[in-house]
């Protein structure tokens, strides 16, 4: 089974993130970046999947070289190969699935993973237009995925439930928290990733469909008051939110 | 100009975020002097449409079809785009629900459109439709136009007001052939869950973290939440512990949540916690300590244990709303 991920390189969860001077882009100054949490999952699972069915694992990523140290990381974690297509410009979800999609086409994977959403620009798109340009079923947001010979059976989170969803291979997934727990990277692991092929290519060039116009920050919160240091502060709290916020 | 909005359908009744949608897109055609039209797809879909009627579609296209009744992300896409060029849209909407979310990249690539997903905000400048849509979970916000001529926009559910204007849809039905092959993925069961409202979705949402102590200790949160038909929502911290399913999780690897209120329990205020939540209306916080970054976004906050502030707001509430 050929399982093919596509992973994202963002910056981490507790960056505070600061508008750069072009008042499009965050500024990079001191950001540190990682795997993002999603696409680790996507790793996670493929690597399970190859674990059982044999096959290998191909990490897919679109950006400049910086990108490298994320596909690092996946080999680390124990994918086979990886690939970098290279383009340093910004490009829009549409883009980004344009350059993924072109390279899936030679790769023809039978299982093709993405996290949910990236979570930088959250779009959570890239893996359903990828889905749509190769003209391949997908499923989003899934916390559960069992194959079965050419099916796969997975549960897909939903507002307040789930819906179990069943597919045909060659398929899209987009892992959810909850699917599995990734592993640590290895010290065997992080030294075999060390010789693993990192193969580099330009991205194919795509239109963007989607300008940004401006990044901004939201509008400051202002601070609110302490009520009380106790709980006989609750009888304020109730007062303030019927007659102030009136909310009750 | 012509615009659709898809209104989508859960156990045959419309969800409030189609309703969002709907009211927003008709806002948005009136500013334009655009066409508009409501879109509605499934299996019996009669007893549904009129509601629309009320929320600014005078007019409702309804695809009913046996195969529809339950989600295929294919096949819907395939009803949605074939509409929407019958029509002649320019600017289709859906609700970023999880069946929104599922749809519109499909839609987008069949229109040849672009896709502004999950907006928060909608406005018209020099006759343009300008998008807002958070990034980095809320962080920083960005202002983004469409430069396709065929646009797609997907709504976050719980920020559009879903205003009423009394009023009645013409209800037009329509057929779009599907084969077997466009059933790419099908929804075989659904399984309810806590039967709560989802925290993406809820007006009040009561959250809890560590200052809880113990998983044991979450019935505090729960019942609070039932007192107020509230969600329940968790931090990371604890969801990682294992405390709590990951599905009621909110910040930048869980749910970003913009309810009217967000009750914040044993939440200290990780910055990425803080991203998933800090656009709701009014945010309470329950912590011990005085220092915790949560008090830097609350409305009104109580600096005390959660484990005997929670029973007293409970009881306090139950008493005030008579339940």
């Amino acid at each position: 089974m050929k399982v093919a991920v596509c992973v994202n390189h963002v910056p981490d969860t507790e960056t505070k993130i600061k508008v750069g001077p072009d008042n499009l882009t965050i500024d990079r100054t001191g950001v540190t970046y990682m795997l993002s949490p999603y696409d680790e999952i996507a790793v996670e699972e493929a690597l399970r999947i190859r674990d059982k069915w044999k096959g290998e694992v191909v990490v897919l990523s679109l950006g400049g070289d910086v990108h490298k140290e994320t596909l690092r990381k996946t080999l680390a974690m124990g994918a086979d190969r990886a690939v970098l297509l290279k383009d340093d410009a910004p490009r829009d979800s549409f883009a980004v699935a344009t350059g993924l999609a072109q390279e899936l086409k030679g790769l023809t994977p039978d299982v093709i993973l993405f996290g949910k959403q990236s979570i930088d620009y959250d779009d959570a798109q890239v893996g359903t237009l990828v889905a749509e340009m190769l003209g391949l079923p997908s499923v989003a947001v899934v916390v559960k995925m069992e194959i079965q010979e050419g099916t796969v059976t997975c549960e897909r989170e939903i507002e307040g439930g789930r819906e179990v969803v069943e597919t045909r291979l060659p398929a899209v997934f987009l892992a959810q928290k909850g699917l599995n727990e990734p592993r640590y990277p290895s010290l065997k692991g992080i030294m075999a990733a060390k010789s693993k092929p990192i193969e580099e290519k330009p991205a194919a060039a795509a239109e963007i469909r989607v300008e940004t116009l401006r990044l901004r920050k939201p509008p400051a919160k202002n601070p609110g008051r302490i009520v009380g240091t106790d709980k006989t502060a609750v009888t304020e709290l109730i007062r303030l939110l019927h007659e102030e916020a009136k909310l009750i | 100009m012509k615009f659709l909005a898809f209104a989508e359908l859960r156990d045959q009744k419309l969800k409030k975020s189609s309703l969002e949608t709907v009211r927003a897109a008709r806002g948005l055609a009136d500013q334009l002097g655009a066409e508009f039209a409501a879109l509605v797809i499934g299996r019996g879909v009669e007893g549904a449409t009129q509601e629309l009627g009320n929320y600014g579609a005078t007019r409702v296209i309804e695809v009913d079809h046996p195969d529809l009744a339950r989600h295929s992300n294919t096949a819907f896409a395939k009803v949605i785009a074939a509409i929407a060029t019958a029509e002649g849209a320019q600017v289709v909407f859906l609700p970023a629900s999880q069946m929104g979310k599922d749809l519109a990249p499909r839609v987008a690539v069949k229109l040849g459109a672009g896709l502004a997903a999950d907006c928060v905000a909608l406005t018209v400048q020099n006759g343009e439709l300008i998008a807002t849509r958070p990034v980095y979970a809320g962080k920083a916000l960005v202002d983004v136009t469409i430069k396709t001529p065929t646009k797609v926009f997907t709504l976050r559910p719980n920020v559009f007001t879903a205003t009423m204007i009394p009023g009645s849809a013409i209800v037009e039905k329509k057929t779009v052939p599907l084969e077997s092959g466009d059933f790419g993925a099908v929804v075989k069961d659904v399984k309810v869950g806590s039967g709560r409202p989802d925290v993406t979705e809820a007006d009040i949402i009561v959250s809890g973290g560590r200052g809880l102590k113990a998983p044991e200790n979450f019935h505090l949160i729960e019942e609070l939440a039932d007192v107020l038909g509230a969600a329940v929502g968790a931090s990371r911290a604890v969801v990682d512990a294992g405390w709590r399913p990951h599905d009621e999780q909110v910040g930048q690897t869980g749910k970003t949540v913009s309810p009217t209120l967000y009750v914040a329990c044993g939440i200290s205020g990780a910055v990425q916690h803080l991203a998933g939540m800090s656009s709701s209306r009014y945010i309470v916080a329950v912590n011990k300590d005085k220092d915790a970054p949560i008090f830097q976004v609350a409305d009104y906050g109580i600096v005390g244990d959660v484990l005997e502030i929670l029973p007293e707001l409970s009881a306090q509430l139950r008493k005030a709303l008579g339940k």
